[in-house]
């Protein structure tokens, strides 16, 4: 009966006069970054409801540029004013964390959405239509592909200026996804940043029903995951009484017992852990794309417009390890013994395949799909390492990753042919001798995959793989490296096409794109270069951010 | 009657709503199966809500069907383009991209 009493008292207690409840107390300055990427995107769908039709693409580029840039600098300042370190603190009435990797992911999250809407807003390397400068993105989404309304939309020259408003809303979800502290806010940010996200797949100005397939297949997948992982909330929350982090933590550790014996039953009991952990933990496997949840990666880096792929393949991988980084060393570091067997399978498991599948792929977006699995093994396994190294180490290696992908795919759009880009590897044959620049670049962005030294490739892996020996898992740092040996060849097998076979005289062209693309893919070599060449300042910085606030 | 109940209750339509999203092939129909598991998970909210004596479950279960609402129109809109384009909402018949 008593716990029909106390419901009863709360319902009672709500019914007191307002003035008794206390306002709650938010730190505007803390969460700044998050709140100015949001009303971005808030300002970017009123200017696609009021600005005219024809300067909406100036304005939309404008808005999520500033937007993004005034985000990073906020997060700057707030790194600047100590939050990062000793300032760290929960804000939002527990909601939301501002520390050192919070931090560290915004702001990656953030550089790579503002080179990501350079990708998006490129308009010089589809042919014209109708006297008009193109971007990657359909006329109008709504429309049949190949009918009438399309063909009209076309005509008029409309674009979907939409893409912008709905990146912002996508990186506004990604803002929150590592920093979240409670499982509510985890929940709330996973699908604000999922749901535009499908959107964008849909979207592609070529090749229309590959790419609305891969949203549907996005979607179905996405949308059953996020039901396992609600799911596991729901016994997480039935197990400790409390979403937020550090309450959980507390009565997985013990510290915390249960108020009311009539509760014993239910708080603490460990197959609600358990299976609420293990439920939880598949809800964010699959985000980063990890075996068994990787089946969905292939289809739709393939199927959606590539510069949404880019985007897609770095900033999501690096929001949703922050929050499984935070979500296994913050709320379940005492279920450790529980998790790292586990997260050691997984790991295993995502190199291994996705190294051997990638070397039997025939296009450039799905090797690239595959690659990714890949990185994530090799990432997983800085996870697993459960010291302040493997924070750090995979902070890094998601910073230097997220540029290479991000360059690695504005390549791919620049190589086309009359149907659009060409993704076939075959039609890739002899790119270096046509266009040694481009094939060049290429290169590069390949070598860092493979992790060669001088690239922030190998930088990464030799961070990640450091943490995870020094953490006694050395079996995994083999494994992780015979499967680096694996995925090099399949990298070295492109170069060499591109290199040493004779171009076909049908092949591809390669596009001088804009200095849109340009510049994404320039930051892209950039950044590879300078943390494969000076990576210690950049390690450091990683270091120094590499704890949580409890 | 015992709380716990409904969390069986709760359970059996998650795996009801999960084997249906495996078994059923029509895009709309899978898209429902994901919907009656979101419902599960809030029947579980509650449940625990009213067993902990606190409001955070039933507070989460509205956030929830916020999200379930949102996920409704984006889900939709795919499912009805790709239906236009193909005159099909069958998950098998989206097969494009095959190894």
């Amino acid at each position: 009966m008593s716990t029909m009493n106390t419901v009863h008292s709360l319902w009672t207690m709500a019914a007191e006069p307002a003035g008794k409840i206390d306002s709650p107390h938010i730190e505007y300055a803390q969460l700044s970054p998050t709140l100015i990427v949001l009303g971005a995107a808030i300002i970017g769908v009123l200017a696609e409801a009021f600005v005219p039709r024809k300067s909406r693409y100036a304005v939309q580029i404008g808005i999520a540029l500033l937007g993004f840039a005034a985000a990073f600098a906020a997060v700057i300042a707030l790194a600047a004013g100590g939050h990062a370190k000793e300032e760290a603190q929960i804000a939002a009435m527990g909601a939301i964390a501002v520390d050192g990797p919070a931090l560290f992911l915004q702001g990656t999250i953030l550089l790579v959405a503002l080179v990501a809407v350079f990708t998006f807003a490129e308009r010089r390397l589809d042919p014209q239509e109708h006297g008009k400068h193109v971007d990657s993105f359909a006329a109008q989404g709504s429309a049949v592909p190949g009918g009438p309304a399309e063909q009209a939309a076309v005509k008029a020259g409309f674009t979907t200026t939409e893409v912008f408003p709905l990146l912002a809303f996508a990186v506004g979800g990604m803002l929150i996804f590592p920093a979240a502290n409670d499982l509510l806010t985890l929940f709330i940010a996973l699908e604000v940043f999922s749901l535009p996200l499908y959107v964008l797949c849909a979207l592609a100005r070529r090749k229309r029903l590959m790419s609305q397939e891969a949203a549907v297949k996005y979607f179905l997948l996405g949308a059953f995951s996020s039901a396992f992982f609600l799911f596991g909330v729901a016994l997480l929350y039935g197990y400790a009484g409390t979403v937020s982090y550090a309450g959980i933590a507390e009565v997985v550790e013990g510290t915390r017992q249960a108020s009311d014996p009539a509760l014993a039953q239910t708080m603490g009991n460990d197959a609600l852990l358990l299976i609420g952990g293990a439920m939880l933990l598949m809800g964010l496997l699959f985000k980063v794309g990890a075996v068994p949840f990787h089946q969905w990666t292939p289809d739709v880096y393939q199927g959606a417009p590539t510069p949404v792929t880019g985007f897609m393949a770095a900033a999501t991988k690096v929001a949703a390890f922050g929050a499984l980084l935070r979500l296994l060393y913050v709320v379940l570091p005492g279920l450790r013994w529980d998790w790292r067997p586990v997260m050691w399978g997984v790991a295993i498991a995502t190199m291994v395949i996705g190294a051997i599948l990638a070397v039997t792929q025939t296009d450039v977006k799905r090797l690239l799909a595959y690659s990714s699995v890949a990185h994530a093994g090799f990432i997983l396994a800085g996870v697993t390492a459960a010291t302040p190294d493997g924070i750090s180490s995979v902070l890094f290696y998601l910073a230097a990753y997220s540029f290479v992908t991000l360059g690695a795919f504005a390549v791919v759009t620049l190589v086309r042919d009359a149907g659009g880009e060409a993704t076939h590897l075959s039609k890739w044959a002899g790119l270096g001798r046509r266009s040694p620049l481009v094939a060049a670049v290429f290169a590069v962005f390949l070598l860092a995959f493979a992790g060669i030294p001088l690239t922030s490739g190998f930088a990464g892996k030799f961070a990640v793989f450091k943490a995870a020996a020094e953490g006694g898992a050395t079996p995994l740092v083999v494994i992780g490296v015979i499967s680096s040996a694996i995925a090099a060849f399949f990298y070295v097998r492109v170069i060499v096409l591109m290199f040493f076979s004779e171009p076909k005289p049908e092949g591809p062209s390669v596009v001088i794109p804009s200095v849109l693309t340009s510049t994404a893919i320039a930051v892209g070599v950039a950044v590879t270069l300078v943390l494969g060449l000076a990576p210690q300042y950049f390690l450091d910085l990683a270091g120094d951010a590499g704890v949580f606030v409890r | 009657m015992n709380p716990v109940n409904y969390l069986f209750l709760s359970a059996l339509l998650f795996t009801i709503g999960a084997a249906g999203v495996l078994i059923r092939r029509n895009a709309i129909v899978v898209f429902m199966c994901v919907e009656l598991m979101l419902n599960a998970c809030n029947l579980a909210f509650v449940t625990f809500s009213r067993m902990h004596g606190n409001l955070d479950g039933q507070i989460i279960a509205f956030f929830t069907m916020v999200v379930a609402a949102a996920e409704v129109v984006v889900g939709l809109a795919i499912i009805v383009t790709v239906y236009r384009s193909r005159h099909s909402a069958s998950v098998d018949d989206a097969s494009l991209m095959k190894l």
